[in-house]
């Protein structure tokens, strides 16, 4: 027994490395510029590639062939990070927080087809280490000497990241960046040029790892966003900016893998976002990380006023409510059941809006309330036997019990950290319907959930959906211009200031935390009916991407942003899915091109616009300062 | 809701996007098939896949289709994803009138897919998902299955496995439905057959997200003397490698299902296991003429061998050509009757698709797997009917609720 236990630790710290390679730079990233990369994930996957092509051109069973392969596929790796740092997030550090993740988000869409099309589909075994091919008795098993030496690996890069961090001035830089960096620029340090290396070094990072996974494991289409999910567990868990953190996070992730291999086979995904969930509810800021200096929003430009809309705007939205009532008379069926699903999506991304824009709270997990609403539904009608019109009105009511339970821990922390709890949560309730399969059907899912016979034609479920849609989103709406929304933004822009006058700042986000996913529920119920069943990918990662891109390409700080982007997003990638195979690579362009020319979203960008060609002095004065960062 | 003057525009535009295609008139045109399928998301299968397919309709369509009429395909990309598989089969039946649906990797979508046909009464022929479920718990009228399903080739393997002398057995199998299935098949069969065997290790790695180290590791504690694995793809690769250099596998025998196909016996290159009981596809190596044929045309036509994704599409495709060949007419109810029972032609022999559960009975190769010239390849095979391996008609009753 005593064996196993220290077997099963030295493959979980074998595992923790080139996790901690790939956290680290991440971390350091995030640290610096603040930018959330998605991206992370597959430069990771490019390191393990390249590493591949180099590696077989070298020679694979010469010492230089190899271990040069495995360093030039790292470094060409950075000079990607160049790259994407030159060519794209330059453009855009001055928009609002988490819209570099729509950039990274379409640089990992294009990364995955440009890999499908230079490597081809089968997965590549690489070679193993020269060196390191064979194995050692410990005891009494036997233990691949790779193991030994990337267990190595960790400390080593540790050790290398210190010294680099502490004893030479770019590293002084970088610390002194990720604590304040304004007073960084006020200092006169070229920024532009502290960015960029500071990219191209994470990325770098992340090109290592993956090429050190080379002899380990078999490269493969998939990389990418299996390993992004667990980095951004590890750069939470070990605390944002903490190199040590992350080390400490990968070691505990790698060996609670494999401990939890021997106890509970069957969660091993989940165990590392229940992992998480612990640490950020008990420690908020991860292991290693400490509460921000100042004020933590204090990048970016000033959030611009929302008013109520005008004359002008009320007018347009009941002339397009009305054109989409009239839809019926002229379009076929299919068109229509497009347009049903673009409308719950439009409602989808209002709700997590609703959180994220006047809320201030950004959900990397709102997924779990949409497909709540789904397994509501789906769960009334197979349990119950209810007819599709109470599963309606239960399933909204699943999702906001679980907004109830899940928002009160949420709501203590703020920024990322509370986006990553989110995320825990969402995978919990993922695994949750995945696994629980005499209940939910596991991932068989849950079928014939099929509406009410008045309902079935596509047209009576257009205007289903249709009315109620409209009614929750102009009830979201309304709210944002009630007191609560009032208190919400008052919460989000000056928390302090908002106590001090008497508003219960975590009580307020905890109600829109519910609403929001009240009204997500909503549109998962409709969603569910509409499709006829239910599976947990409804609540799966990619759908919670779903929902953040339609908010962010529409306009974080407008309020009908997130039914623009909904309709732009979900329009967009449906044609594309249909027209090309290479449809990623389509959608991540059109995703980073719409980045650059609308870096305030699509409505926002439009807005800034309108208001300039108006050149109505107060307006331009007030956009020019939102522009250039007033605060 | 709420919409200004930009969203008003956004919607004006997206309706002229999707703007309804010519509709065509019915009857005369070609044969539509649409075909849906997670090209993007599971390349490695779906891409020769596809090409088999287009083999087929090449062939048919040059020989004059079909009731004088040419076979068309529109594909469709669901990325994996089972509601984006019902959209699309939604927008072919209803904007593009295709005249039956096919295709389908993932369990979850072919289900999704199969209740969508019974819902709208349109055939569907699932291609390749390989749960249980699509004939049996949530079979129906009208969706038809090609492949040997989990519980096929678990029988396939157990006939083997109860003739080793090894009673304490390992299953190592990815967490989702086919993993599990596969397990829990095994389990049961196996147990009939030899009742005095015992499971001593379970180990259901995420799909895609195998620890193998952890995992080789934790099945040598429980010192098995067989070992029963589902996993395929990378799982599949990062498993034998970590258990190769950890000895998992000397001295002890392992029964593994699918590894004997090209997809995932190839990656292994060197590395492939020797010794193993697999089902798979020994492509090189089939001399019956169906499949010299096969074999001969898809290797003019691409210049490559063929996989065991290209056999399947190059069926499915044959086989809805048989059925549309045989109801003489492209009305669904039909086509499902003359589904039933129907034999067709297949790159491994004649198969037909039961009327009972709507299974066909292609069958798959049993042997063991072993490496030449570098490469893993499959030695001692045989030929497995697929008809053999199925529970008798008053079993598949129970399974069957739709009858």
């Amino acid at each position: 027994m005593i064996d196993l236990i220290l077997t099963q630790t030295l493959n979980g710290l074998a595992s923790a490395s080139s996790l901690f390679l790939v956290a680290s730079g991440l971390s350091i990233i995030f640290g610096v510029t603040r930018i959330v990369n998605f991206a992370h994930g597959s430069l990771y996957m490019l390191g393990a590639y390249l590493a591949w092509t180099l590696v077989s051109y070298l020679g694979p069973a010469d010492t230089f062939g190899f271990w040069g392969g495995v360093l030039l596929a790292a470094l060409l790796v950075g000079l990607a990070g160049v790259l994407i740092e030159v060519l794209i997030l330059r453009r855009i550090y001055q928009a609002p927080e988490l819209f570099q993740l729509l950039a990274t988000f379409g640089v990992v869409l294009m990364l995955q087809d440009l890999a499908l099309a230079t490597w081809g589909p089968e997965d590549k075994l690489g070679p193993r280490a020269p060196g390191f091919k064979s194995f050692v008795i410990l005891f009494d098993n036997r233990f691949p000497t790779y193991e030994l030496f990337l267990i190595a690996v960790g400390p080593l890069v540790l050790g290398l990241l210190w010294f680099l961090f502490q004893k030479t001035r770019w590293g002084t830089l970088v610390r002194a960046a990720t604590q304040d960096r304004e007073m960084v620029g006020a200092l006169g340090v070229n920024q532009r040029l502290l960015f960029t290396s500071v990219f191209a070094f994470g990325s770098m990072l992340a090109g290592l790892g993956g090429a050190l996974q080379l002899p380990r494991e078999a490269v493969n289409l998939h990389m990418d966003l299996a390993m992004i999910s667990e980095a951004f567990v590890v750069v939470v868990v070990g605390g944002l900016g903490s190199v040590t953190g992350a080390y400490l996070a990968a070691v505990l992730i790698g060996i609670l893998h494999a401990f939890g291999i021997l106890i509970f086979p069957k969660i091993t995904l989940v165990l590392v976002f229940l992992v998480m969930a612990v640490v950020l509810v008990v420690k908020p800021y991860g292991l290693m990380g400490r509460a921000p200096v100042g004020h933590a929003r204090g990048h970016g430009p000033a959030e611009p006023l929302l008013l109520p809309a005008d004359r002008l705007t009320k007018l347009a939205g009941l002339l397009a409510l009305a054109l989409l009532a009239l839809t019926p008379i002229f379009a076929p069926d299919y068109l229509l059941s497009t347009l049903t699903e673009l409308i719950i999506f439009a409602l989808f991304a209002a709700s997590l809006h609703f959180m994220m824009g006047p809320g201030g709270m950004a959900s990397f997990g709102h997924a779990a309330y949409f497909g709540l609403g789904a397994y509501g539904a789906a769960l009334a009608v197979k349990w119950l036997g209810a007819p599709m019109e109470p599963a309606l009105v239960f399933a909204p009511f699943l999702a906001g019990i679980a907004g109830v339970v899940f928002g009160w821990f949420c709501v203590r922390l703020s920024g990322v950290y509370l986006a990553m709890l989110t995320l825990a949560f969402a995978q919990i309730a993922w695994a949750t319907a995945f696994q629980w399969v005499e209940l939910t059907g596991g991932d068989n899912g849950i079928l014939g959930v099929w509406p009410s016979a008045w309902a079935s034609s596509k047209t009576a479920y257009f205007y289903l959906t249709l009315g109620v849609c409209a009614v929750s989103i102009v009830a979201l709406r309304l709210t944002i211009f009630s007191p609560l929304g009032y208190g919400l933004r008052a919460a989000r822009d000056n928390p302090l200031r908002a106590e001090a006058i008497g508003l219960d700042v975590m009580r307020i986000q905890w109600v829109a935390f519910i609403v929001a996913a009240f009204a997500a529920g909503i549109a998962g119920a409709l969603f569910a009916f509409s499709k006829g069943s239910v599976f947990p990918t409804y609540m799966a990662i990619p759908r919670s991407v779903d929902a953040l891109l339609m908010v962010l390409l529409g306009g974080v700080q407008t309020v009908s942003g997130p039914i623009i982007g909904a309709f732009a997003y979900a329009g967009l990638s449906e044609q594309l899915m249909k027209a090309t195979m290479y449809w990623r690579f389509g959608l991540g362009l059109s995703i980073v091109l719409l980045v650059i020319l609308f870096p305030r979203g699509l409505v926002g960008g439009s807005l800034l616009l309108v208001e300039r060609w108006c050149r109505r002095p107060e307006a331009a004065a007030t956009a020019r300062l939102a522009a250039e960062g007033g605060r | 809701m709420t919409i200004d003057r930009r969203s008003f525009l956004g919607v004006a535009s997206m309706a002229a996007i999707a703007a309804p295609s010519l509709v065509r008139a019915q009857g005369a045109g070609p044969i539509k098939v649409g075909e849906i399928n997670s090209y993007t998301a599971q390349p490695a299968f779906l891409k020769p896949y596809r090409q088999g397919w287009e083999l087929a309709l090449e062939q048919i369509n040059a020989a004059g289709g079909v009731m004088g009429r040419k076979i068309e395909t529109i594909f469709r990309d669901d990325g994996g994803k089972p509601e984006d598989a019902v959209r699309h089969a939604g927008d072919l039946v209803n904007a593009e009138k295709v005249d039956l649906l096919s295709g389908g990797f993932l369990s979850n979508v072919g289900l999704a897919i199969a209740d969508f046909a019974k819902q709208n009464k349109k055939l569907y022929v699932a291609s390749e998902p390989l749960s249980d479920a699509v004939v049996w718990a949530n079979g129906n009228r009208y969706t038809f299955r090609l492949r040997p399903s989990t519980y096929m080739q678990a029988a396939m393997l157990v006939e083997e496995a109860a003739k080793l002398p090894a009673k304490k057995w390992a299953l190592v199998a990815p967490n989702y439905e086919y993993g599990q299935s596969g397990v829990r098949w095994f389990k049961e069969l196996l147990k009939k057959a030899k009742p005095d065997v015992e499971f001593v290790a379970e180990q259901f790695p995420a799909l895609g997200r195998i620890d193998a180290g952890a995992t080789v590791q934790a099945l040598e504690a429980s010192k098995p003397d067989a070992i029963f694995n589902v996993t395929f793809g990378a799982d599949l690769s990062n498993f034998v490698r970590q258990g190769n250099t950890r000895g998992l596998f000397e001295g002890r025998s392992v029964v593994s299902m699918l590894t004997g196909e090209p997809e995932y016996l190839d990656p292994l290159g060197a590395e492939a296991p020797v010794g193993w009981i697999v089902t798979g596809y020994p492509h090189a190596d089939i001399q019956t003429p169906e499949h010299v044929k096969f074999r001969d045309a898809y290797k003019a036509k691409y210049n490559d061998y063929p996989r065991l994704g290209s056999v399947v599409g190059f069926d499915t495709m044959n086989s809805i050509a048989a059925a549309l060949a045989k109801a003489g007419s492209t009305d669904t109810e039909k086509l499902v009757d003359a589904l039933e029972g129907l034999k067709f032609p297949s790159a491994f022999g004649s198969a037909e698709y039961r009327a009972i559960d709507h299974q066909s009975t292609l069958g798959a190769y049993v042997g063991k797997t072993a490496v030449k010239d570098g490469k893993g390849t499959m030695v001692d095979w045989t030929y497995r009917d697929g008809a053999k391996y199925l529970p008798d008609d008053a079993e598949v009753k129970k399974l069957r609720p739709a009858g």
